[in-house]
């Protein structure tokens, strides 16, 4: 096993350098001079902007400017960004908790109704059920879900008036930032009604962003059950008089959760371009709003930084998937 | 189901012939998926609204009405019998700007498809023909855009390449064309083992007639597939960053582009934001219905004979 995780590890690297390259190089060919864009209108002297220039190493090669950038990288230092002056990494960490529980949220409201249906549409194959799970799955999956988030406002905020529009929490409420989850944040502060005003803010962007995964997730669901219920073993568990519910439980079940399980890994990516969506709409002061803002403002050491700590997530939650499913399918450890 | 094959004797076929019959075959599996159908209807009905944009539209989708402003649809109260789906916010007809979005989406959908298709076919091609540290090269690169996730790669890419439709198109079509590089290196890895393949090298073929004559038409069925769902996704991605500010810029009828300018009225005037939004679902629905028969009546493994 440790042989295993070491060999996925050692396959990260080339990869990792690559998304260093691109995310270098994009900012890199941009348009204009970067010690200009800092300066902002004021401008800057010839003299200053030379100094400047030596100082941020844009006097030297573009391959030893990539160096510079990726040993700067590997003591942790992701530049600062030119709004704020902050740097980036401790703007992301900020930020980063607001999307997690964004992102677990979705994830979970995804799974606990995606599993089930798509094991019950499977079950009762062509059935009523099944046919309008399926459809709704699609549409699900066919959603712009920057259109969908804004329509739930509109029926939920603006007509119901039952949620709020923006935000994580009423600004009625102040407690110490303890985890950076709202919810549980919220709820140590043990002010009334600070945890229902957390929920309230939470539940129509879990929703909006829980969207797409879910439709995947029943559609993926669905699909591994029928394959596995066609399988020997299971006709004969059934032909054993074993009742229904521990051959659909224990053997089909198990067995087709394995890609199941894959499939939800595989969301983070799909959560992550969601969360960009999702937080604008919602005005959630998470990384995708962050990003977009950061974009807008030309901010481009966030933009590069931002990127590359976005990738290097994603590719560590993908490579956690297939260590769990080395785990789950000990045939694929063997290879 | 109309033409039953004529078993008795064997007759050569011409090409014609056989392509006719593969025709027949291909949509005796299509319309066995009702939803299949219905998809294609709604994407042909929408490619006809395309192509007729501006014998359809009532009003120009630019020209804006200052009486007219906000006005809700038709049937609501207020409505005017001049704007059936309303108006927006500077007084221009919903319905003509949906009208002429359809233009927008399907040239999108074909623009992305067609250069990620061609991109990745030809990456894929040399990938999987010549194996090796080519190979692996070009894998890599593919995985290191994989790892991604696409819509944040795009929208930074049009950040750089500066906002608009053009730049956006070719973000979009740069994201995806990985997936078809790799459908189409493991389509020809498996092929290459073929014994057909080795006839024809054998025979005397060239490395570029390998790989376009010979092997290339043997790998189209699961791209076919990826290019549809790809041309849903790039509607709906480009449709996003039209949303973002960073696609189709205002004042052009972009669905998204669309959606982005009536966000601020959404408590006041449902209309502006509802009825964008519904032509880019029910397409994206129409063209995944479709890509789901495809893949249903392409796939050799589905298929009960």
């Amino acid at each position: 096993m440790v042989r295993f995780i070491l060999s996925k590890l050692l396959f990260l690297i080339p990869t990792f350098l690559g998304i260093t390259i691109i995310a270098f190089g994009l900012v890199r060919i941009l348009p204009g001079d970067p010690v200009l864009l800092m300066a902002g209108e004021r401008g800057v002297t010839p003299e200053r902007h030379a100094e400047l220039t030596a100082q941020l190493g844009y006097d030297k090669s573009l391959p030893m400017q990539y160096l510079d950038f990726l040993g700067r990288l590997l003591q942790g230092d992701f530049g600062n960004s030119l709004v704020t002056k902050k740097p980036v990494l401790d703007e992301f960490l900020a930020l980063f908790p607001a999307t997690l529980e964004l992102g677990l949220c979705a994830i979970i409201i995804a799974t606990l109704i995606g599993v089930p249906v798509g094991v019950l549409a499977a079950i009762k194959r062509g059935s009523w059920f099944d046919q309008i799970s399926m459809t709704t799955a699609l549409v699900g999956f066919s959603m712009p879900i920057f259109w969908w988030g804004l329509l739930l406002i509109i029926f939920f905020s603006g007509m119901l008036g039952w949620t709020p529009v923006s935000g994580r929490i009423s600004l009625m409420y102040y407690f110490p930032n303890a985890t950076g989850f709202m919810l549980i944040d919220s709820l140590l502060s043990g002010q009334e009604g600070a945890f229902g005003s957390a929920v309230s803010h939470l539940i129509l962007p879990s929703i909006v962003l829980a969207t797409i995964p879910l439709a995947v997730i029943a559609r993926q669901t669905r699909s591994a059950m029928l394959e596995v219920m066609g399988e020997d073993y299971v006709r004969t568990a059934r032909a054993k008089g074993m009742p229904q519910r521990r051959v659909i439980g224990v053997h089909a079940l198990r067995n087709a959760m394995i890609p199941v399980v894959t499939t939800i890994g595989l969301q983070i990516g799909v959560l992550m371009a969601g969360a960009i969506l999702t937080e604008t709409i919602f005005s959630w002061p998470g990384i995708g709003k962050w990003m977009i803002d950061s974009i807008s403002r030309r901010d481009y050491p966030v933009v590069q930084s931002g990127l590359l700590l976005i990738a290097a997530l994603v590719m560590m939650v993908n490579l956690l998937v297939d260590l769990t499913y080395g785990l789950i399918n000990p045939r694929i450890r063997v290879k | 189901m109309t033409d039953t094959p004529d078993t008795k004797a064997p007759v050569r076929l011409s090409d014609a012939a056989i392509r006719r019959r593969m025709l027949a075959e291909f949509w005796f599996y299509f319309s066995q998926n009702r939803g299949a159908v219905l998809g294609l209807a709604v994407f042909v009905l929408l490619v006809l609204v395309a192509v007729f944009a501006s014998i359809l539209a009532p009003h120009s989708p630019t020209m804006q009405y200052r009486d007219a402003l906000l006005v809700p649809p038709i049937w609501q109260e207020g409505g005017r019998a001049g704007f059936i789906l309303g108006t927006d916010a500077v007084g221009r007809d919903i319905l003509s700007r949906l009208i002429f979005g359809a233009q927008y989406s399907l040239f999108i959908g074909i623009v992305v498809v067609s250069i990620a298709l061609v991109g990745g076919i030809v990456i894929g091609l040399v990938a999987g023909f010549f194996g090796g540290w080519i190979d692996n090269l070009i894998m890599r690169i593919m995985d290191i855009i994989l790892a991604f996730p696409s819509l944040l790669l795009a929208l930074v890419l049009v950040a750089v390449l500066g906002p608009g439709l053009t730049n956006a198109m070719i973000a979009i079509a740069i994201v995806y064309q990985p997936h078809f590089a790799r459908l189409t290196r493991a389509a020809v890895m498996s092929e290459m083992r073929r014994e057909y393949v080795t006839a024809a090298r054998v025979a005397g073929a060239g490395n570029l007639r390998l790989m376009l004559k010979t092997i290339l038409p043997n790998c189209l069925a699961p791209l076919i597939v990826q290019a549809t769902l790809s041309f849903s996704s790039a509607v709906l991605d480009s449709a996003a960053l039209g949303f973002l500010g960073m696609g189709a810029q205002p004042p052009a009828p972009e669905w998204g582009t669309m959606l982005a300018e009536a966000r601020e009225f959404i408590l006041r005037a449902w209309w502006v934001v509802t009825f964008p939004g519904l032509a880019i679902l029910v397409s994206v629905l129409a063209i995944n219905l479709m890509g789901d028969g495809l893949r249903d009546a392409l796939d050799p493994k589905l298929k009960r004979s």
